[in-house]
């Protein structure tokens, strides 16, 4: 209860606002894997291993976060050719998630577990899981759509070590998306067991 | 402009009149496009409930007027169709629990008061703001514009569930009407979120010097939890919401299994579980009556400190009730459900929960009463509304209890009892805080103010009718009459209850009757109402230093520096009976809860009651002169 606490300028209200929006995309997919959770209590629930695809995915997405924290370092050191390098590294990488999604979801069709399965009542589980990566990958196509704008900013020379903003809210980002995934990676391989 | 010179960079000076009536990013200017636009919502919510009474009232009766306002396909000859009905009944719902007392009232008092009260020249991200107010003015659109498709609203009940939200097949009401809805709930939430972070930001973040979490008035508290209650639930009725359109429009089974439908014979849905969806929209919708009740409970605490003349009593306490509230309000939406079959081990524990909640909401009551008890009360038209949100909230909070009982709720669920309780908690209670604080800031707000004589009319037959409404509810209700029913004229066995159905509509409609004469009050006082002070409560929050012409930046000069918490009136150690923020002590040390001692020295002033100790032995001391 001192005087003269100054709040202001701690962290950039953008920074922070955005650290409020993770806040609300976690509780979104706690609310999905929850459900998850009680719908599979409840039986009638045809469990399955996830395709190995989906182990690629995670790999790639977490090669994908390296690339962003070597793009942010160099940043910080003025290292424009290693900004560039970083930020089209992860951009293909996160392309290549995409790809490996769509991929896993056609080796869940080869095997009979669609988005929409008429009379297989305990097939929900893959409707599910589509369900649940689909909303995921939406958030991960819009970080895709952010770090083009951060890549063009760069490549007009408005982010450096004095202007790191940008970067530094997609580098939060990407990280928050990546390791979303990891999560629910974790979380569908391992529903099964229990 | 020249008064506004201390903006900082990022603010916009050239205004036009787009930018400033309309695309506006000042926060004070949004506070009343959500007002009006929440008002606008109000009268159509109440207009409707007003009609669906007349039929309960006069069922097979023709009213001309319903035929007149909703067309010769939906009341032909003035008796409203059934169908109609629940469609009216569902729209009544959604305006009222998510456009008036959300939107309307967090909308409206967030962006007034938490710049202002915080001390802040604007929020955290004006522009953000400002697409808040237009995702919630749009989303306003899309579901009105719900009345004039060919298959009417949504008809499944404010609550959706499915498989008549879920099946657009199921019933007119779950076509496009349904579509519709669900479309206005996503822009919603998009709004909701938009301007819940901004107000967590700005709380958080944009405070000036001296402002510490522990001197903010009441009001920016109870704003700020109801953003976080928001922030956290909004997002899971959304990923509801996502698997609800999945179903409707892929036909996935996340909540449909085994239907048949009269039209279209036996669908290929399996597997689902509706209740589910009740799970994952109740986890939003019981945190949502505390994001409706809270702004409400906060700006009452204001308003009856203010007007009692002395500091809130308990403000420690207040405000860990209000953390409490906002805790427990996550762990307890499965009181919703105790009939959908859930184990009774669950149920217990939802139980319990429940019952918890009345500690804190009983800590506020009291501390409400308390703040209240020996207080020098000015009754102005924003006290009498406080005062009447502490009787609501004590009514209807009791038969909370009756309803947290899993075995009670066996009988009394989907009941009147459920009606008459969350009409009077939640729907009269919040009411009544919106309209305190409507009276209380509109000087802020337009610079006049307010009729009072108007204002005491309004209050008394809104609070007279508000109770003549819902209180036999509750008696309908242990007597087991069901809510949502269209007519009661097969049911023999409730015709007891058809007289009280007429008081209750003949009361809905003095209570709108009584909404009128706010309306004229509110509209003309904006123009001819007599000129407000700078402070015409006499009030210590920070929004009574800025000047009565509002400006953009909100202070001329500094923002003012706050050293003192927003409760110190009739200080025994000050001359003035109130004391705002921003005045720095002049020499005297004089720390909140050391006024017992300072008691002794003036014997003749009321006592500030610092705590219930203070209180009792004031109470049993001899009169002095």
């Amino acid at each position: 209860m001192t005087e003269a606490i100054n709040y202001t300028g701690r962290v950039h209200p953008k920074k922070f606002s955005m650290w409020l929006l993770l806040l609300g995309i976690l509780m979104l997919f706690a609310g999905l894997t929850s459900a998850y959770i009680v719908r599979r209590g409840d039986g009638n629930w045809f469990d399955f291993q996830m395709p190995t695809m989906f182990l690629y995915s995670t790999i790639i997405v977490l090669l994908s976060s390296i690339s962003m924290i070597y793009a942010y370092r160099s940043v910080k050191k003025d290292n424009k050719a290693g900004v560039k390098l970083g930020l089209i590294n992860t951009i293909i990488l996160a392309v290549g998630f995409v790809i490996s999604q769509y991929l896993g979801w056609q080796i869940m069709q080869g095997d009979g577990l669609y988005f929409v399965n008429p009379k297989y009542g305990d097939k929900v589980s893959a409707s599910f899981l589509i369900a649940i990566a689909s909303i995921h990958l939406v958030h991960i196509l819009a970080g895709i759509i952010f770090l083009i704008v951060v890549l063009v900013k760069t490549f007009n020379n408005k982010i450096d070590s004095n202007n790191t903003l940008s970067i530094d809210m997609c580098n939060t980002y990407w990280h928050f998306v990546g390791l979303l995934w990891v999560y629910l990676y974790f979380f569908l391989y391992f529903a099964p067991d229990f | 402009m020249s008064t506004a010179t201390a903006h900082t960079e990022d603010h916009h000076h050239e205004e036009t009149f787009i930018s400033k009536y309309i695309f506006s990013m000042d926060h004070k200017m949004i506070s009343k496009q959500f007002l009006i636009t929440g008002i606008i919502m109000g009268v159509i919510g109440m207009a409707m409930s007003i009609a669906f009474r007349l039929q309960l009232a006069y069922p097979d009766t023709g009213f001309p007027i319903l035929e007149w306002l909703f067309g010769s396909k939906w009341a032909p000859d003035g008796v409203l169709d059934a169908g109609y009905y629940m469609a009216l009944v569902t729209m009544h719902g959604t305006i009222m629990v998510f456009y008036v007392l959300t939107a309307g009232l967090s909308g409206t008092f967030a962006n007034l008061l938490l710049p202002l009260q915080c001390g802040a020249r604007d929020m955290a991200s004006p522009f953000m703001n400002m697409l808040s107010y237009w995702f919630f003015f749009l989303s306003s659109v899309v579901l009105l514009s719900s009345l004039f498709v060919e298959t009417g609203p949504a008809s499944g009940g404010w609550t959706i569930y499915p498989p008549l939200s879920a099946l657009p097949k199921a019933m007119p009401g779950s076509g496009m009407g349904m579509t519709l809805w669900l479309v206005a709930i996503v822009l919603f939430i998009a709004s909701s979120l938009l301007g819940g972070i901004n107000y967590i930001s700005t709380v958080l973040n944009m405070r000036t010097k001296g402002m510490s979490m522990t001197r903010l008035p009441l009001t920016v508290w109870a704003l700020f939890l109801t953003a976080v209650l928001g922030l956290l639930s909004f997002p899971v009725l959304l990923g509801g919401g996502l698997l609800l359109l999945f179903d409707r429009g892929f036909g996935t089974s996340f909540y449909l299994s085994d239907i048949y439908l009269g039209s279209a014979g036996a669908l290929e849905h399996t597997g689902g579980s509706p209740v589910l969806f009740q799970h994952l929209f109740w986890f939003l919708g019981h945190p949502e009556v505390y994001i409706i009740i809270m702004p409400a409970l906060g700006i009452t605490s204001e308003v009856i400190a203010v007007n009692s003349r002395k500091p809130i009593f308990g403000y420690t306490a207040m405000v860990i009730s209000l953390l409490g509230i906002a805790f427990l309000s996550f762990i307890v939406w499965g009181h919703h459900m105790f009939i959908t079959g859930m184990n009774p081990l669950l149920g217990a524990v939802f139980l319990v929960t429940t019952l918890i909640i009345a500690v804190p909401s009983a800590v506020k009551t009291f501390n409400y009463l308390a703040t209240l008890w020996r207080g020098n009360i000015r009754f102005t038209n924003a006290m009498m509304f406080a005062i009447g949100l502490v009787s609501f909230f004590i009514s209807g909070g009791l038969t909370g209890i009756f309803l947290g009982n899993a075995t009670l709720d066996i009988q009394l669920h989907d009941t009147y009892f459920v009606v008459g309780h969350f009409h009077i908690v939640m729907g009269c209670a919040a009411i009544f805080g919106m309209l305190a604080g409507v009276y209380h800031w509109f000087p802020k707000q337009f610079g006049r103010m307010l009729n009072k004589p108007l204002g005491y009319i309004h209050f008394w037959l809104t609070f007279i009718s508000a109770y003549l409404v819902f209180f036999p509810m509750h008696f309908m209700g242990l007597a087991g009459v069901p809510r949502r029913y269209y007519a009661f004229t097969l049911l023999p066995e409730y015709g007891v209850w058809f007289d009280v159905n007429v008081v209750m509509t003949m009361a809905a409609i003095l209570g709108g009757i009584a909404q009128l004469i706010f309306l004229y009050n509110f509209f003309s006082s904006m123009f001819i109402g007599k000129k407000a002070t700078q402070n015409p409560w006499e009030a210590n929050t920070l929004e009574w230093t800025t000047p009565v012409e509002r400006i953009h930046g909100n202070w001329p000069g500094e923002i003012p520096t706050v050293h003192r918490w927003a409760y110190d009136y009739s200080n025994p150690a000050y001359e003035s009976d109130f004391m705002p923020q921003n005045i720095p002590d002049a020499g005297s040390k004089i720390e909140l809860f050391e006024t017992k001692q300072s008691l002794e020295d003036t014997k003749q002033k009321k006592a500030p009651n610092a705590s219930f100790f203070t209180l009792v032995k004031n109470w049993f001391k001899p009169k002095t002169a």
